[in-house]
């Protein structure tokens, strides 16, 4: 997927952003962001596809994270009480599964964006910055998106909601001011992009779906250390002679999906946030027409180092680039790992050179 | 004999319903086209409205600075009451254009007064025209796309025949006729 964009990127080089006005960028020659065969419909539609692929291979791994809890919690001293334990661990994570997927589905954006203290603003605050995502909205055939500013020094950005008609994207007033008009026009369409290409309802439900398997992992990892100390004891030691061999099998299983389902979880999720963040680049460009706003947009976003107040792990993956403290403050934006909620910087500003 | 005939008649009856079946459906795809090629005509003109409604604005508050430049400002008011006068889509396309390059001249004069530059006023409809302006941009490639797909379905076979028969004409593209127009205007100290 990653080397689709054509030909191999060009070493990064520092970027001279000529000056404009931000005038519209539309008489260029074709600028391929997509391969020719990419359209924005299949696009979308496997989006659409991937997102139940995925929401149903981590519902799969929360059903059986929560059966391996049950047996953990529910049967260590008792044999017999292993498999109905095991069923009822699976049944109740289920359901709170689906309670929290449809939550998320209902409350996720609030929630979201009140974690990150973005305020809503109007057009009379703003001007500039409304008429740009107005301009953006007409150009992807977008209903236009509520605006949220956070204030806070750092620089970063990020869009949520579960479809185009509730979305909403909210800017950092450090970025807010540090941005020319066609760099904010850069930063509001690689927003628009996750909007338009339905990353932000996926990265939301796979956000809530690793979290929930995450949790339920230290929840039973505490209960087993701290909960189990005494009565747990106690028990297994009673029953030990009694223990049947598939019994101690399906413990040992129990405990190897419940340190292995966490990592892949947030694998799968991370994996997903950087390749959407690569999409949402090229998607930017397809709407402005013009790389060189997005290119000083990330330079700048790359040379920040003051962190954003509020961290919080849960919405990391959302914005446009890793707020995380350590990556922020040590200037690590170019660092490649698997584990890691953002591509390195200087490889996305690298493809989007490539399309100059 | 009675049996022969009436199953070529029940034949004919099945051919015209069949027929009729497949000249409402092409209509129908027609018709959806082009309403949503005239749609995307009235985005446009909302933008070309709202810039109609700013000129006067921005001609008056670059008159208090530049007040030697009255044939810029002539040309400015004679390019809109064309555009706001056009009766056709190709009258209005091409007086807009017109109108595009009169205020690219108008900010270009307006480079020259420093005091202008820093009028709060004249920034503000320097924003409002610069994003409308883009917006016109935008919206007229959302209507040349859907344009073009409406011309398209009406030219190939057999729907051609249809589109004659309803008096589906073909639709004109919004494009840069002039040269002046297609270049970013310079600007000259």
């Amino acid at each position: 997927m990653s080397n689709s964009y054509g030909a191999p990127p060009p070493p990064p080089q520092p970027v001279a952003v000529p000056a404009s006005t931000g005038a519209v960028h539309l008489e260029r020659p074709e600028l391929h962001a997509l391969p020719t065969n990419v359209t924005y419909r299949n696009l979308i539609a496997e989006n659409r596809r991937k997102s139940a692929f995925l929401v149903m291979l981590l519902i799969g791994l929360a059903v059986l994270t929560g059966a391996a809890a049950g047996v953990l919690l529910g049967a260590s001293g008792n044999s017999r009480a292993a498999v109905p334990a095991a069923l009822g661990g699976a049944l109740i994570f289920g359901v709170v599964a689906s309670i929290a997927a449809g939550w998320s589905w209902f409350s996720g954006p609030g929630a979201i964006l009140s974690m990150a203290g973005a305020t809503p603003i109007e057009k009379k605050d703003d001007p500039q910055l409304f008429n740009v995502v107005e301009e953006l909205a007409i150009a992807g055939g977008l209903p236009l998106p509520k605006v949220y500013l956070i204030d806070d020094p750092s620089l970063n950005a990020f869009a949520t909601g579960r479809d185009p008609a509730t979305a909403a994207v909210a800017i950092t007033t450090g970025l807010r001011a540090s941005l020319t008009r066609d760099e904010l026009a850069g930063v509001m369409a690689h927003e628009l992009a996750h909007v338009r290409h339905n990353d932000i309802r996926l990265m939301m439900l796979l956000a809530t779906m690793a979290g929930l398997i995450v949790f339920v992992g230290d929840f039973t990892r505490n209960m087993r250390i701290f909960g189990g100390m005494g009565g747990g004891r106690r028990s297994s030691s009673n029953s030990r002679e009694g223990a049947n061999p598939l019994v101690i099998v399906l413990i040992v299983i129990s405990v190897i999906i419940l340190i292995v389902a966490p990592i892949v979880a947030t694998l799968i999720r991370l994996a997903i946030s950087r390749q959407r963040e690569y999409l949402a680049d090229a998607g930017a460009v397809e709407l402005t027409r013009y790389p060189e706003g997005l290119i000083g947009a990330l330079t700048k976003l790359g040379a920040c180092r003051t962190p954003l107040r509020r961290q919080n792990e849960a919405i990391a993956p959302l914005f446009m680039v890793n707020p995380a403290k350590s990556a922020v403050v040590r200037g690590r934006q170019d660092s490649s790992s698997m584990f890691l909620t953002h591509p390195p910087l200087a490889e996305r500003i690298a493809r989007l050179q490539a399309l100059l | 004999m009675f049996g022969l005939l009436g199953i070529g008649c029940l034949g004919i009856v099945a051919i015209a319903v069949i027929v009729a079946v497949v000249v409402i459906g092409i209509y129908n795809g027609l018709q959806r086209k082009r309403v949503a090629a005239q749609t995307a005509w009235s985005d446009i003109d909302v933008q070309l409205k709202r810039r109609h409604d700013l000129v006067p604005n921005l001609v008056n508050t670059v008159k208090g600075y530049a007040t030697h430049e009255k044939g810029v400002f002539e040309t400015v008011a004679a390019a809109r009451s064309a555009a706001m006068g056009a009766k056709t889509i190709d009258q209005q396309i091409a007086a807009e254009g017109q109108l595009s390059s009169a205020i690219g001249r108008l900010f270009a004069v307006a480079e020259a007064y420093p005091d202008l530059k820093a009028n709060q006023n004249f920034l503000q409809l320097q924003e409002e025209l610069t994003s409308t302006e883009n917006k016109i941009g935008f919206s007229r490639t959302n209507y040349n796309r859907s344009v073009a797909q409406f011309n398209e379905s009406a030219l190939v076979f057999p729907a051609n025949i249809i589109a004659g028969m309803f008096g589906f004409a073909q639709m004109k593209l919004y494009e840069l006729d002039s040269v002046e127009e297609r270049k970013v205007p310079t600007v000259q100290f």
